[in-house]
Protein backbone atom coordinates (compact mmCIF):
# COMPACT_ATOMS: atom_id res chain seq x y z
CA UNK A 1 0.00 0.00 0.00
CA UNK A 2 0.94 3.64 -0.21
CA UNK A 3 2.60 4.95 2.94
CA UNK A 4 2.23 8.56 4.00
CA UNK A 5 2.51 10.63 7.15
CA UNK A 6 0.82 13.78 8.28
CA UNK A 7 2.50 17.09 7.58
CA UNK A 8 3.32 19.09 10.71
CA UNK A 9 0.23 20.95 11.86
CA UNK A 10 2.09 24.24 11.65
CA UNK A 11 2.79 23.71 7.96
CA UNK A 12 -0.83 22.75 7.29
CA UNK A 13 -1.99 25.89 9.08
CA UNK A 14 0.41 28.03 7.07
CA UNK A 15 -0.73 26.49 3.78
CA UNK A 16 -4.37 27.17 4.60
CA UNK A 17 -3.78 30.84 5.31
CA UNK A 18 -6.09 33.17 3.46
CA UNK A 19 -8.82 30.58 2.97
CA UNK A 20 -12.12 30.62 4.78
CA UNK A 21 -14.26 27.57 4.17
CA UNK A 22 -12.20 24.47 4.52
CA UNK A 23 -13.05 20.84 3.96
CA UNK A 24 -10.78 18.25 5.53
CA UNK A 25 -11.11 15.21 3.28
CA UNK A 26 -9.81 11.79 4.27
CA UNK A 27 -9.44 8.48 2.49
CA UNK A 28 -10.40 5.07 3.87
CA UNK A 29 -7.81 3.11 1.91
CA UNK A 30 -4.00 2.99 2.24
CA UNK A 31 -3.59 6.14 4.33
CA UNK A 32 -6.21 4.92 6.79
CA UNK A 33 -4.24 1.70 7.23
CA UNK A 34 -1.00 3.59 7.85
CA UNK A 35 -2.86 5.80 10.34
CA UNK A 36 -2.27 9.02 8.45
CA UNK A 37 -5.47 10.05 6.68
CA UNK A 38 -8.43 7.90 7.73
CA UNK A 39 -11.59 9.02 9.47
CA UNK A 40 -9.88 9.16 12.85
CA UNK A 41 -6.97 11.30 11.71
CA UNK A 42 -9.33 13.55 9.76
CA UNK A 43 -11.32 14.08 12.97
CA UNK A 44 -8.22 15.03 14.92
CA UNK A 45 -6.88 17.41 12.25
CA UNK A 46 -10.30 19.02 11.75
CA UNK A 47 -10.68 19.50 15.51
CA UNK A 48 -7.16 20.95 15.75
CA UNK A 49 -7.91 23.41 12.94
CA UNK A 50 -11.17 24.39 14.63
CA UNK A 51 -9.30 25.06 17.86
CA UNK A 52 -6.74 27.16 16.01
CA UNK A 53 -9.49 29.01 14.18
CA UNK A 54 -11.36 29.77 17.41
CA UNK A 55 -8.18 31.08 18.94
CA UNK A 56 -7.66 33.47 16.04
CA UNK A 57 -11.09 34.99 15.83
CA UNK A 58 -12.83 32.21 13.92
CA UNK A 59 -10.86 32.58 10.71
CA UNK A 60 -12.07 29.26 9.30
CA UNK A 61 -15.20 27.25 8.89
CA UNK A 62 -14.05 23.67 8.99
CA UNK A 63 -16.00 20.65 7.73
CA UNK A 64 -14.85 17.07 7.41
CA UNK A 65 -15.59 14.06 5.24
CA UNK A 66 -13.87 10.77 4.49
CA UNK A 67 -14.37 8.94 1.22
CA UNK A 68 -13.75 5.33 0.33
CA UNK A 69 -10.93 6.10 -2.10
CA UNK A 70 -9.76 9.55 -3.07
CA UNK A 71 -7.81 8.19 -6.02
CA UNK A 72 -11.00 7.30 -7.92
CA UNK A 73 -13.16 10.04 -9.30
CA UNK A 74 -16.37 8.04 -8.80
CA UNK A 75 -15.93 8.25 -5.02
CA UNK A 76 -14.70 11.83 -5.12
CA UNK A 77 -17.69 12.95 -7.18
CA UNK A 78 -20.04 11.59 -4.53
CA UNK A 79 -19.12 14.34 -2.07
CA UNK A 80 -19.93 17.14 -4.50
CA UNK A 81 -22.64 18.56 -2.22
CA UNK A 82 -20.29 19.12 0.66
CA UNK A 83 -17.40 20.29 -1.54
CA UNK A 84 -19.26 23.04 -3.37
CA UNK A 85 -18.96 26.37 -1.60
CA UNK A 86 -15.63 25.52 0.01
CA UNK A 87 -12.57 27.50 -0.98
CA UNK A 88 -9.98 24.95 0.10
CA UNK A 89 -9.82 21.20 0.53
CA UNK A 90 -7.21 19.81 2.87
CA UNK A 91 -6.65 16.42 1.28
CA UNK A 92 -5.68 13.80 3.83
CA UNK A 93 -5.09 11.26 1.05
CA UNK A 94 -1.86 10.32 -0.70
CA UNK A 95 -0.60 12.57 -3.48
CA UNK A 96 -2.67 10.58 -5.97
CA UNK A 97 -5.89 11.17 -4.07
CA UNK A 98 -5.11 14.86 -3.69
CA UNK A 99 -4.57 15.17 -7.44
CA UNK A 100 -7.75 13.34 -8.35
CA UNK A 101 -9.57 15.65 -5.93
CA UNK A 102 -8.07 18.68 -7.70
CA UNK A 103 -8.98 17.28 -11.15
CA UNK A 104 -12.53 16.66 -10.04
CA UNK A 105 -12.94 20.10 -8.47
CA UNK A 106 -10.65 22.33 -10.55
CA UNK A 107 -12.02 25.59 -9.11
CA UNK A 108 -11.31 24.74 -5.48
CA UNK A 109 -7.77 24.80 -4.14
CA UNK A 110 -6.53 21.44 -2.89
CA UNK A 111 -3.85 21.59 -0.20
CA UNK A 112 -2.02 18.39 0.81
CA UNK A 113 -2.32 17.35 4.45
CA UNK A 114 0.09 14.44 4.12
CA UNK A 115 3.58 13.76 2.86
CA UNK A 116 3.36 10.70 0.64
CA UNK A 117 6.43 8.57 1.02
CA UNK A 118 6.53 5.12 -0.52
CA UNK A 119 4.98 1.78 -1.34
CA UNK A 120 5.43 -0.45 1.63
CA UNK A 121 3.92 -2.58 4.36
CA UNK A 122 3.62 -2.55 8.14
CA UNK A 123 6.63 -4.05 9.87
CA UNK A 124 5.00 -3.95 13.30
CA UNK A 125 2.18 -1.83 14.66
CA UNK A 126 3.14 1.77 14.04
CA UNK A 127 6.16 1.00 11.86
CA UNK A 128 6.08 0.85 8.07
CA UNK A 129 8.82 -0.10 5.68
CA UNK A 130 9.29 0.59 1.99
CA UNK A 131 9.06 -2.55 -0.15
CA UNK A 132 8.77 -1.59 -3.81
CA UNK A 133 10.01 1.39 -5.80
CA UNK A 134 7.72 0.72 -8.76
CA UNK A 135 10.56 0.17 -11.21
CA UNK A 136 8.24 -1.41 -13.75
CA UNK A 137 10.43 -4.45 -14.41
CA UNK A 138 10.29 -6.74 -11.41
CA UNK A 139 13.26 -8.92 -10.45
CA UNK A 140 11.82 -10.51 -7.27
CA UNK A 141 12.07 -13.98 -8.88
CA UNK A 142 15.86 -13.58 -8.85
CA UNK A 143 16.17 -12.14 -5.37
CA UNK A 144 14.22 -14.45 -3.12
CA UNK A 145 11.20 -12.17 -3.05
CA UNK A 146 13.11 -9.23 -1.58
CA UNK A 147 13.37 -6.08 -3.62
CA UNK A 148 16.94 -4.88 -4.14
CA UNK A 149 15.79 -1.63 -5.71
CA UNK A 150 13.66 -0.43 -2.81
CA UNK A 151 15.26 -2.25 0.10
CA UNK A 152 18.98 -1.97 -0.65
CA UNK A 153 20.03 1.57 0.21
CA UNK A 154 22.13 1.70 -2.97
CA UNK A 155 19.61 -0.18 -5.13
CA UNK A 156 22.31 -2.68 -6.05
CA UNK A 157 21.28 -5.41 -8.47
CA UNK A 158 24.30 -7.51 -7.54
CA UNK A 159 25.04 -7.18 -3.88
CA UNK A 160 26.01 -7.00 -1.16
CA UNK A 161 28.33 -4.03 -1.18
CA UNK A 162 31.35 -3.99 1.12
CA UNK A 163 29.44 -2.16 3.81
CA UNK A 164 27.15 -5.01 4.82
CA UNK A 165 27.92 -5.94 8.43
CA UNK A 166 26.20 -8.42 10.72
CA UNK A 167 23.13 -8.29 8.53
CA UNK A 168 22.84 -4.50 8.80
CA UNK A 169 23.16 -1.88 6.09
CA UNK A 170 26.02 0.56 6.50
CA UNK A 171 23.85 3.47 5.42
CA UNK A 172 21.75 3.17 8.58
CA UNK A 173 22.71 0.15 10.71
CA UNK A 174 20.24 0.97 13.50
CA UNK A 175 17.09 0.93 11.44
CA UNK A 176 17.96 -0.84 8.20
CA UNK A 177 18.73 -4.49 7.57
CA UNK A 178 21.00 -5.18 4.61
CA UNK A 179 18.67 -6.22 1.80
CA UNK A 180 21.34 -8.36 0.20
CA UNK A 181 21.87 -10.21 3.46
CA UNK A 182 18.12 -10.84 3.55
CA UNK A 183 18.20 -11.94 -0.10
CA UNK A 184 20.95 -14.42 0.71
CA UNK A 185 19.03 -15.93 3.62
CA UNK A 186 15.81 -16.08 1.64
CA UNK A 187 17.48 -17.79 -1.31
CA UNK A 188 19.15 -20.25 1.06
CA UNK A 189 15.78 -21.16 2.56
CA UNK A 190 14.32 -21.56 -0.89
CA UNK A 191 17.21 -23.83 -1.98
CA UNK A 192 18.06 -21.34 -4.72
CA UNK A 193 21.44 -20.08 -3.52
CA UNK A 194 22.85 -20.54 -7.04
CA UNK A 195 20.88 -17.42 -7.98
CA UNK A 196 23.38 -15.42 -5.89
CA UNK A 197 26.00 -16.32 -8.50
CA UNK A 198 23.92 -15.12 -11.41
CA UNK A 199 24.94 -11.66 -12.54
CA UNK A 200 21.86 -9.55 -13.03
CA UNK A 201 22.56 -7.38 -16.08
CA UNK A 202 21.91 -3.64 -16.02
CA UNK A 203 18.21 -2.96 -15.93
CA UNK A 204 16.32 -1.09 -18.54
CA UNK A 205 15.20 1.87 -16.49
CA UNK A 206 12.87 3.14 -19.16
CA UNK A 207 10.03 1.31 -17.40
CA UNK A 208 10.80 3.25 -14.22
CA UNK A 209 10.11 6.91 -13.65
CA UNK A 210 13.11 7.72 -15.85
CA UNK A 211 10.86 7.04 -18.82
CA UNK A 212 8.47 9.83 -17.84
CA UNK A 213 5.04 9.51 -16.23
CA UNK A 214 3.83 5.97 -16.73
CA UNK A 215 0.53 4.90 -18.14
CA UNK A 216 -0.77 1.35 -17.98
CA UNK A 217 -3.41 0.25 -20.44
CA UNK A 218 -5.46 -2.91 -20.08
CA UNK A 219 -7.10 -3.18 -23.46
CA UNK A 220 -9.87 -5.60 -22.53
CA UNK A 221 -10.99 -3.43 -19.63
CA UNK A 222 -11.48 -0.30 -21.71
CA UNK A 223 -15.12 0.53 -22.36
CA UNK A 224 -16.39 0.91 -25.90
CA UNK A 225 -18.05 4.21 -26.75
CA UNK A 226 -21.48 2.51 -26.44
CA UNK A 227 -20.60 1.18 -23.00
CA UNK A 228 -19.28 4.58 -21.96
CA UNK A 229 -22.55 6.20 -23.04
CA UNK A 230 -24.56 3.78 -20.88
CA UNK A 231 -22.24 4.07 -17.89
CA UNK A 232 -21.97 7.83 -18.23
CA UNK A 233 -25.73 8.04 -17.96
CA UNK A 234 -25.70 6.05 -14.71
CA UNK A 235 -23.08 8.11 -12.92
CA UNK B 1 -16.87 28.96 45.70
CA UNK B 2 -16.79 28.31 41.99
CA UNK B 3 -14.51 30.36 39.74
CA UNK B 4 -14.33 30.90 36.00
CA UNK B 5 -12.03 27.96 35.77
CA UNK B 6 -13.14 24.75 34.06
CA UNK B 7 -11.24 21.52 34.44
CA UNK B 8 -12.36 18.33 32.75
CA UNK B 9 -11.33 15.00 34.22
CA UNK B 10 -11.75 11.85 32.20
CA UNK B 11 -11.85 9.12 34.84
CA UNK B 12 -11.85 5.40 34.32
CA UNK B 13 -14.61 3.52 36.07
CA UNK B 14 -12.34 1.24 38.07
CA UNK B 15 -9.83 3.56 39.71
CA UNK B 16 -10.13 7.18 38.59
CA UNK B 17 -13.82 7.43 39.27
CA UNK B 18 -13.74 5.14 42.31
CA UNK B 19 -11.07 7.30 43.95
CA UNK B 20 -13.13 10.43 43.28
CA UNK B 21 -16.14 8.69 44.78
CA UNK B 22 -14.17 7.70 47.85
CA UNK B 23 -12.88 11.26 48.22
CA UNK B 24 -16.53 12.32 48.31
CA UNK B 25 -17.46 9.67 50.86
CA UNK B 26 -14.61 10.87 53.03
CA UNK B 27 -15.78 14.48 52.72
CA UNK B 28 -12.48 15.54 51.25
CA UNK B 29 -12.56 19.00 49.82
CA UNK B 30 -11.47 19.72 46.28
CA UNK B 31 -12.27 22.40 43.74
CA UNK B 32 -15.85 22.40 42.44
CA UNK B 33 -14.52 23.61 39.05
CA UNK B 34 -13.71 20.09 38.02
CA UNK B 35 -16.12 18.25 35.80
CA UNK B 36 -15.77 14.50 35.88
CA UNK B 37 -16.54 12.37 32.86
CA UNK B 38 -16.72 8.71 33.73
CA UNK B 39 -15.36 6.26 31.17
CA UNK B 40 -15.40 2.47 31.21
CA UNK B 41 -11.61 2.60 30.87
CA UNK B 42 -9.11 5.44 30.51
CA UNK B 43 -8.22 3.78 27.20
CA UNK B 44 -11.55 5.04 25.89
CA UNK B 45 -10.24 8.58 25.90
CA UNK B 46 -9.42 9.90 22.47
CA UNK B 47 -7.25 12.78 21.32
CA UNK B 48 -10.43 14.18 19.83
CA UNK B 49 -12.16 14.22 23.25
CA UNK B 50 -9.28 16.15 24.76
CA UNK B 51 -9.15 18.68 21.92
CA UNK B 52 -12.89 19.14 21.98
CA UNK B 53 -12.88 19.74 25.72
CA UNK B 54 -10.63 22.72 25.10
CA UNK B 55 -12.80 23.99 22.28
CA UNK B 56 -15.79 23.76 24.63
CA UNK B 57 -14.02 25.95 27.16
CA UNK B 58 -11.84 23.76 29.36
CA UNK B 59 -8.75 25.36 30.88
CA UNK B 60 -7.18 22.03 31.69
CA UNK B 61 -7.92 18.38 31.09
CA UNK B 62 -6.73 15.35 32.97
CA UNK B 63 -7.13 11.66 32.47
CA UNK B 64 -7.17 9.45 35.55
CA UNK B 65 -6.63 5.74 35.00
CA UNK B 66 -5.55 2.77 37.11
CA UNK B 67 -1.94 2.32 38.22
CA UNK B 68 0.23 0.96 35.44
CA UNK B 69 0.00 -2.80 35.39
CA UNK B 70 -3.38 -2.69 37.10
CA UNK B 71 -5.64 -1.72 34.20
CA UNK B 72 -8.82 -3.75 34.15
CA UNK B 73 -8.37 -4.01 30.38
CA UNK B 74 -4.63 -4.67 30.66
CA UNK B 75 -3.19 -1.69 28.79
CA UNK B 76 -5.96 0.88 28.45
CA UNK B 77 -4.09 3.26 30.73
CA UNK B 78 -0.94 2.93 28.60
CA UNK B 79 -2.98 3.80 25.51
CA UNK B 80 -4.47 6.76 27.35
CA UNK B 81 -1.02 7.99 28.29
CA UNK B 82 0.11 7.88 24.65
CA UNK B 83 -2.95 9.82 23.58
CA UNK B 84 -2.44 12.43 26.25
CA UNK B 85 1.09 12.92 24.92
CA UNK B 86 -0.22 13.18 21.35
CA UNK B 87 -2.86 15.72 22.37
CA UNK B 88 -0.19 17.74 24.13
CA UNK B 89 1.92 17.84 21.00
CA UNK B 90 -1.02 19.07 18.94
CA UNK B 91 -1.96 21.70 21.50
CA UNK B 92 1.51 23.14 21.68
CA UNK B 93 1.66 23.32 17.87
CA UNK B 94 -1.54 25.35 17.97
CA UNK B 95 -0.27 27.59 20.74
CA UNK B 96 -1.96 26.11 23.81
CA UNK B 97 0.34 25.12 26.67
CA UNK B 98 0.86 21.37 26.67
CA UNK B 99 0.88 21.23 30.47
CA UNK B 100 -2.83 21.91 30.46
CA UNK B 101 -3.22 18.18 29.78
CA UNK B 102 -1.98 15.47 32.09
CA UNK B 103 -2.31 11.76 32.67
CA UNK B 104 -2.53 10.44 36.24
CA UNK B 105 -2.58 6.93 37.64
CA UNK B 106 -4.46 6.18 40.83
CA UNK B 107 -5.81 3.17 42.69
CA UNK B 108 -9.43 3.00 43.77
CA UNK B 109 -8.53 3.45 47.44
CA UNK B 110 -6.34 6.51 46.84
CA UNK B 111 -8.91 9.21 47.56
CA UNK B 112 -6.16 11.56 48.76
CA UNK B 113 -4.41 11.16 45.43
CA UNK B 114 -7.54 12.19 43.57
CA UNK B 115 -7.72 15.34 45.65
CA UNK B 116 -4.05 15.94 44.87
CA UNK B 117 -4.69 15.59 41.14
CA UNK B 118 -7.42 18.20 41.19
CA UNK B 119 -5.31 20.53 43.35
CA UNK B 120 -2.41 20.11 40.96
CA UNK B 121 -4.48 20.98 37.89
CA UNK B 122 -6.07 23.96 39.66
CA UNK B 123 -2.67 25.34 40.61
CA UNK B 124 -1.41 24.86 37.06
CA UNK B 125 -4.30 26.92 35.69
CA UNK B 126 -3.75 29.54 38.38
CA UNK B 127 -0.13 29.74 37.35
CA UNK B 128 -0.52 29.85 33.54
CA UNK B 129 -3.92 31.51 33.44
CA UNK B 130 -7.21 30.62 31.84
CA UNK B 131 -7.26 29.00 28.40
CA UNK B 132 -5.99 31.30 25.62
CA UNK B 133 -9.25 30.53 23.82
CA UNK B 134 -11.21 32.43 26.42
CA UNK B 135 -9.39 35.62 25.53
CA UNK B 136 -10.51 35.59 21.91
CA UNK B 137 -13.98 34.10 21.92
CA UNK B 138 -16.82 35.78 23.76
S1 LIG C 1 12.10 -5.03 -8.56
FE1 LIG C 1 10.97 -3.21 -9.17
S2 LIG C 1 8.82 -3.87 -9.33
FE2 LIG C 1 9.92 -5.48 -8.24
S3 LIG C 1 9.58 -4.97 -6.08
FE3 LIG C 1 11.50 -3.97 -6.69
S4 LIG C 1 10.98 -1.92 -7.37
FE4 LIG C 1 9.09 -3.12 -7.24
S1 LIG D 1 24.87 -2.78 3.12
FE1 LIG D 1 23.42 -4.10 2.02
S2 LIG D 1 21.52 -2.86 1.86
FE2 LIG D 1 23.17 -1.48 2.44
S3 LIG D 1 23.86 -0.64 0.51
FE3 LIG D 1 25.20 -2.42 0.93
S4 LIG D 1 24.17 -4.14 -0.07
FE4 LIG D 1 22.68 -2.48 0.01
Amino acid sequence: MIIAEQKPLKEIIRNLEGHKKILVAGCRSCVAICLAGGEKEVGIVAESLKLYSDMHGRIWEVDEITVERQCEKEWVKEIKKIVLGKDAILSMACGVGAQVMQETYPDIRVVPGLNTSNMGAPEEQGVWREKCAGCGDCVLHLTGGICPIARCSKSLLNGPCGGSQNGRCEVNPETTPCAWDQIYHSLKKLGKLELMEEIIPPKNWITSHSGGPRRIVKQEAILTSEEKAVKGGME
Amino acid sequence: MSSQMKIVGFCCNYCGYASADLAGLNHMEYSPDVMIIRLPCSGRVDVLHILRAFREGADAVFVAGCLEGNCNYEYGNIEAKKRVEYARRILSEIGIEGERVEMFNVASNMAWKFKEIVDEMVSRVERIGLSPLKKVTP
